[in-house]
């Protein structure tokens, strides 16, 4: 099938098979890896990647279903040349990530959170609710959280 | 070593390619030419296979090749056996591809390649493949129902034995004796990367290049250059980044390190294995399951005076790795407690299940859990807290070095060379404060509530040797090169390496280039496990720097024509002390090589203009040591059980590690707590369970359940740092440690929480439905008037 998507903000044209997976088409067709495949049944949350501004498992859609959709990638956070964004610096300060593997999901998934009209702390750790970290035990990624994302209290409104 | 680097938290090197998602995983390696394989599995777990009909998927569009074992010829023989010892009694490894029997659901028998991973498994529903089945051997208990090897009897694989002492005579002189019947079930490591393996074939040049997602690239290659027969020069293995290891990747072989290459060099393509979650679970290896019988002697006074466990292991249907872990389970089993007479009886038994090889722990868990229940036995019966009796048993800081009288299963004597278990475990209690625990435990029990409190500690043999190489070299640029064999699987060797290597140096850490991926022509070692990079590397690491260290003060003397003692490294200066005079290492390394290169800088070096031949700023040396390094900890977990639901949280959990020095705060803390929420997986969430017919009934991340960020705990994480005297950087490993007394320590909370009920904790994992079950069959105390 013939699909147009944008990706990346980069308009991309393809045909795939209607039973590829978006994982897959993200991987191999566009060679953007940094979308990883933890459990392909969408439980670990490795292959989270924004549709339309909103985290999705890549590995339980089709990339057919993408068509005249926008996707956002973990190499568009901060593409070449760019400073790392919030997240990703608090990531590093944290020692939140030790293999690596499951830290794009999480990226995307605080994004999606951080880009709503208003950020909270506990909505953001309702998204990591939705990953798996084998290495870290999650005290890094919760410092994450806590350092981006306000309290979500009415003196301290976001 | 005179830097500062060393001991700060410095943020990591890796960090920024990996959150960029430029990380360079197995499968990120595959281009569109790339071709896929994929593996028909045993869906029996002990079958004989009375045929097998690949004809219909070899003719599928898009597929290359479909293989059984009959295809591969001599190469589908045994897998090695990786450490052989006297204790096994029939070792047994598994066959590339299985061709007339399988032992374990998930046990490869086909092989397919195709254009992509999609057709592969197209093909693979036209593979038929006829089976008689055979009872399987799944429970302890079903030992006589079958047997996993027919010419194995009564299916023990090893028997694992030692004492120190005169356990019999011990037990029947102490004033009192108990003994506990105890469980520990399978586990793994569950890395969230799966296993994967890349490889391509260079007709022209006649080379094999293999990326695997493993612990051990340099065994894998000199493994596999015996397996294919080809030589090591023709041969490249690199474990580029690695999503978690956790042992599961020290395995050597998984049939698939095998037959990958294989087919790369048969079909002169490059091919690619990705595992996917549900193959993980039904393949890849596991750990954990034991069952003890367990007899302590004491006195009065809760002094311990005799253990005697007898125990069985289930080791699954092979046995590549040999007795380690059981041998591990009885080594370790004693842990920080002096008890003078002690022997232990491991029988290593195949079952229809996955084969076993260490997963992080690596059979200590079992032999902390059995110890620290036998100690809470002797405390309930001596009507005194555990924590009291832990104290009172300690190896005593005046005893190190401290001879267990043990043997390790590498043949070294198990010797702790220091600690101070007494303080680090006053450490630990002083955090969860006990009286006030007790206090507050009161008050909830009379609100309803069940609040407990466990404690455990443990001693971790690490750094097992023999030795590890380490290559430093000062490139024209000023950069310095270091390449080491133990690659990283997370736990930040990029980063820590170049802090030992720039402190002995004088530079920045910046400065520094780790490479740890491939094992190169340079200096050679082992792999990632048994919590050794760290000691075994990171000595080494050191000693190749103190060597180019000298290499570039003996340059720059003759340059500056003094004294080696004259000169200082600082901050990537070379100084003569006392003048302004100073070089610049890019200065120094390019002028240590006269030949001039056009865009090269114009500072004058060391031997421009002159006849003297070129210096090599390049250095390899080794750390050599067998004799283990101990590290150690103490654990308390505060936690709340709700009888209705079975649910147990934790309330508190302080944790106090010792691994001698630390070299990265950030990362030793990291590798503890990552440890630490495994371990509360361990022992409350995860657990692979299997039918009657030994069917995996656990195949997906919905039953297997993994800790979330929910589990982490209120957390106290506290530290002794007492130096190993045994290496020069006073350095112990810690990878494992964290995971290490978990489930002992949670178990006594539990059994503490539900007192009221007469509850006692033998098992492990206590998941909610057990902890259930537990309460509705025990018999509750009489009610305290």
């Amino acid at each position: 099938m013939r699909i147009t998507v944008e990706v990346n903000g980069r308009t991309r044209e393809s045909d795939v098979e209607p039973r590829m997976l978006l994982c897959d088409y993200l991987r191999h067709e566009l060679g953007l890896t940094g979308t990883h495949v933890g459990c392909e049944h969408g439980v670990c949350g490795a292959c989270t990647v924004l549709v339309d501004g909103e985290a999705v498992r890549s590995c339980l859609t089709l990339a057919v279903q993408m068509s005249g959709r926008s996707v956002r990638t973990v190499e568009d956070l901060a593409p070449e040349g760019e400073e790392l964004t919030e997240i990703q610096l608090a990531f590093r300060k944290h020692h939140a990530l030790q293999c690596g593997f499951c830290t794009p999901g999480i990226l995307m998934s605080l994004t999606a959170e951080q880009n709503r009209p208003a950020p909270s702390r506990e909505d953001a750790l309702d998204s990591v609710r939705g990953h798996i970290c084998r290495c870290t035990g999650y005290r890094g990624i919760k410092r994450v959280v806590e350092e981006v994302f306000a309290e979500s209290d009415a003196e301290n409104p976001r | 070593m005179t830097g500062k680097a060393t001991g700060t938290p410095v943020e990591r090197v890796e960090d920024e390619r990996l959150l960029r998602g430029l990380g360079a995983y197995v499968d990120d390696l595959v281009t569109p030419e790339t071709l896929h394989a994929y593996f028909v599995r045993s869906v029996h777990a002990n079958a004989r296979i009375t045929a097998i009909d690949v004809e219909q998927a070899k003719r599928l569009n898009g597929v290359r090749a479909v293989w059984t074992g009959h295809d591969l010829g001599d190469l589908n023989g045994p897998l090695p056996l990786l450490a052989p010892h006297p204790d096994l009694i029939a070792p047994r490894t598994q066959l590339p591809l299985a061709v007339d029997r399988v032992r374990y659901v998930g046990e490869a028998i086909v092989m397919i390649v195709a254009d992509n991973r999609y057709r592969a498994e197209d093909a693979a529903e036209l593979v038929e493949i006829d089976y008689e089945p055979l009872p399987a051997v799944v429970e302890f208990s079903d030992s006589g129902r079958g047997r996993v090897h027919d010419d194995v009897a009564d299916n023990v694989a090893a028997v694992v034995h030692q004492s120190r002492g005169d356990v019999e005579a011990a037990l029947a002189a102490a004033p009192h004796q108990l003994t506990l019947d105890l469980e520990i079930e399978r586990s793994g490591g569950m890395p969230m990367e799966g296993r994967g393996v890349h490889a391509t074939w260079d007709r022209r040049t006649g080379r094999l290049h293999v990326s695997d997602s493993t612990q051990s690239h340099v065994a894998i290659r000199q493994g596999l250059s015996r397996i294919l027969g080809l030589p090591l020069d023709r041969l490249e293995v690199v474990a580029p980044d690695v999503g978690g290891g956790f042992g599961t990747k020290i395995m050597l072989f998984y049939p698939e390190e095998v037959l990958v290459p294989l087919a790369a060099m048969r079909l002169e393509a490059a091919v690619a294995w990705t595992e996917d979650r549900y193959e993980h679970f039904i393949s890849a290896n596991q750990e954990r399951g034991q069952v003890h019988q367990a007899t302590v002697g004491y006195d009065a006074d809760g002094k311990l005076l005799a253990v005697r466990t007898a125990f069985v292991h289930d080791t699954g249907a092979y046995i590549p790795y040999g007795i380690a872990v059981p041998a591990v389970t009885g080594t370790h089993l004693p842990g920080q407690y002096h008890v003078p007479d002690y022997e232990f009886t491991g029988r290593v038994i195949y079952t229809s299940k996955p084969p076993v090889s260490p997963y992080r722990g690596a059979g200590r868990p079992q032999g902390v859990f059995v110890i620290e229940r036998l100690i809470g036995a002797v405390a309930k019966s001596l009507g005194l807290e555990p924590s009291e009796v832990r104290r009172r048993n300690f190896v005593p800081e005046d005893a190190f070095p401290y001879d267990t009288g043990l043997d390790l299963h590498d043949g070294s004597r198990a010797i702790y060379d220091s600690g101070r278990y007494a303080k680090g475990f006053q450490l630990a209690m002083g955090h969860a404060d006990l009286p006030a625990f007790r206090a507050r435990q009161k008050e909830r029990r009379n609100e309803g509530r069940f609040t407990g409190i466990g404690s455990a500690t443990y001693v971790e043999g690490t750094g097992v040797g023999p030795y590890e190489g380490c290559t430093a070299a000062l490139n024209p640029n000023g950069r310095i090169v270091v390449e080491v064999s133990v690659p990283s699987q997370g736990q930040g060797h990029a980063t820590t390496f170049a802090q030992v290597a720039a402190d002995v140096l004088g530079c920045d850490p910046a400065d520094v280039v780790v490479r740890s991926t491939s094992g190169g022509a340079g200096a050679v070692g082992h792999g990632t496990f048994g919590s050794r990079a760290a000691v075994m590397a990171g000595n080494a690491v050191a000693a190749a720097a103190t060597t180019l260290r000298r290499q570039i003060l003996d340059t720059a003397a003759e340059f500056f024509e003094c004294a080696v003692e004259d000169l200082t490294i600082d901050h990537g200066l070379v100084r003569v002390a006392g003048t302004g005079a100073g070089l610049s290492l890019a200065e120094l390394a390019t002028g240590a090589n006269p030949i001039r290169y056009p865009a090269g800088p114009a500072a004058p070096g060391p031997r421009a203009g002159s006849d003297a031949p070129p210096i090599a700023l390049s250095a390899t040396e080794y750390f050599r040591q067998r004799q283990w390094v101990f590290g150690s900890g103490a654990h308390v977990a505060e936690v709340e059980v709700d009888p209705a639901t079975g649910k147990t949280t934790l309330l508190n959990y302080v944790v106090v590690h010792d691994c001698g020095r630390v070299l990265n705060p950030l990362v030793v803390d990291g590798q503890i707590l990552g440890g630490l929420v495994q371990g509360i997986g361990g022992a409350l969430l995860e657990l692979f369970t299997f039918d009657d017919t030994g069917q995996p009934t656990t195949t997906s991340y919905l039953d297997f359940r993994l800790p979330t960020v929910d589990d982490l705990p209120p957390l106290v994480l506290d530290e002794l740092q007492t130096p190993s005297p045994w290496n020069p950087l006073g350095i112990k490993g810690t990878g494992e440690a964290g995971i290490i007394p978990v489930a002992a320590a949670i178990a006594e909370a539990i059994e503490d929480a539900l007192e009221p009920f007469g509850v006692s904790v033998h098992r492990m994992p206590m998941t909610s439905p057990r902890v259930r079950h537990l309460i509705a069959t025990s018999t509750p105390l009489p009610k305290e008037s």
